[in-house]
């Protein structure tokens, strides 16, 4: 796992049903991407996020490939249909294999 | 034919009002839709026949990256502040003790700290940036090892004291015994160093507002500090930028944490009496 790796979600506690929330998420993350040499001149290994989802009671929301060239601490913003109460999930795949997640729970009323 | 059209399109390019492309705006600077700081106001008093109004950065940036700053979750330099929150608890050194064990909560205990620094120290006979304060604690309350002046570590405390005083006027102390290190660091500005022949005052002063190649010229005010860059993506210190500059010029520059610039440092922060503490702030 790289380091200082901390998911940040900001969602709506309370949603109208059938209302499009706006979502925002940000990862603090190195992003390495595998082109930059150490002191002792080895490859330092490539670490980035390659894929983003979301996923709201199970549905999936948002599906994201990223490529070496996205920045660090990736930044997302989208929207999302809320048809009920329910759980947004939030999940980061490294390439090292660690997974990183959040939930968020969204009442609504 | 073609030679008249020529001229009378240079005519008329001519009798355009000139308008720069970088100018700052008036667009109104929000955080987090609650609250607004000032980042226009009169110049203060020293600064009489220099400038009449002094600006921060942020007007000189474009609208996503004046839209990052609007809001926490958006600024990345808030990652920054966080990293401080957990290091100000952390007990380091031979004395055991953390930075909480004296100064308790930061929001409490460091409010209005930033917006006075950097400040004139009577024990130790100098004028002190918050970053030399920061290393003095460690070194003598905390026996632990100091920190490297611009590494991330100390900029991201440097955030976080920065932070407790968001909105409050930059208000540095320019007479009494700070008055000789602030003349000195009057010099500084005024001077021209590197191949390029180049003082603070020939970009920031004369200059802002127009193109320096691709980049924006501001006021180069100290207000925004920590500022998050894009270019780099962490947070750059004061005497970092410094550096930076006067790199720019083709010069030797001075060390960061010196007394050059620190010297520098309260002269520009002078510069900027007036205007709201603004950082962690973001720029490109």
């Amino acid at each position: 796992m790289a380091d200082g790796v901390k998911p940040r979600v900001k969602a709506p506690k309370k949603a109208a049903a059938g209302e499009a929330v706006t979502l925002k998420t940000l990862i603090s993350h190195k992003m390495e991407s595998g082109q930059r040499k150490n002191k002792d001149g080895s490859l330092i290994p490539r670490s980035i996020i390659n894929r983003f989802t979301c996923e709201f009671n199970g549905k999936s929301v948002i599906d994201v490939t990223l490529e070496p060239a996205i920045s660090t601490n990736p930044y997302f913003e989208f929207e999302a249909v809320i048809p009920e109460a329910g759980e947004l999930v939030f999940t980061w795949y490294d390439d090292d294999g660690s997974v990183y997640s959040d939930s968020k729970k969204v009442a609504i009323g | 034919m073609k030679f008249k059209q020529m001229t009378a399109i240079a005519a008329l390019a001519l009798a355009l009002p000139t308008l720069s492309l970088a100018d700052a705006d008036d667009d109104k600077l929000v955080i987090n839709g609650e609250l607004e700081l000032v980042t226009k106001t009169a110049a203060p008093a020293h600064l009489d026949g220099a400038l009449d109004e002094i600006m921060s950065g942020w007007h000189f940036r474009d609208d996503q990256t004046q839209a990052m700053e609007m809001d926490d979750f958006d600024n990345p330099g808030m990652l920054g502040v966080e990293a401080a929150l957990d290091a100000w608890d952390t007990v380091d050194g031979s004395e055991g003790k953390s930075c909480a064990s004296c100064h308790g909560s930061a929001e409490e205990s460091m409010k209005g700290v930033r917006a006075v620094y950097p400040k004139w120290n009577e024990a130790a006979g100098e004028v002190r940036t918050l970053e030399m304060q920061i290393n003095d604690c460690r070194e003598n309350r905390m026996g632990a090892e100091k920190l490297g002046y611009t590494s991330g570590d100390i900029v991201n405390m440097v955030a976080l004291i920065t932070l407790q005083s968001r909105g409050m006027p930059v208000n540095v102390a320019i007479d009494g015994p700070a008055q000789a290190t602030w003349e000195k660091g009057k010099e500084i500005y005024y001077t021209r160093f590197g191949q390029l022949d180049l003082s603070c005052a020939s970009c920031h002063e004369q200059n802002y507002g127009n193109m320096i190649r691709a980049d924006h010229l501001s006021q180069g005010q100290t207000n925004g500090f920590p500022a998050y860059r894009l270019k780099n993506t962490k947070l750059n210190s004061v005497q970092d930028r410094f550096k930076g500059c006067v790199r720019d010029t083709r010069a030797e520059t001075f060390k960061p944490g010196g007394a050059e610039f620190t010297a520098l440092e309260l002269y520009v922060a002078s510069r900027g009496n007036g205007l709201s503490v603004e950082g962690p702030s973001v720029r490109n």
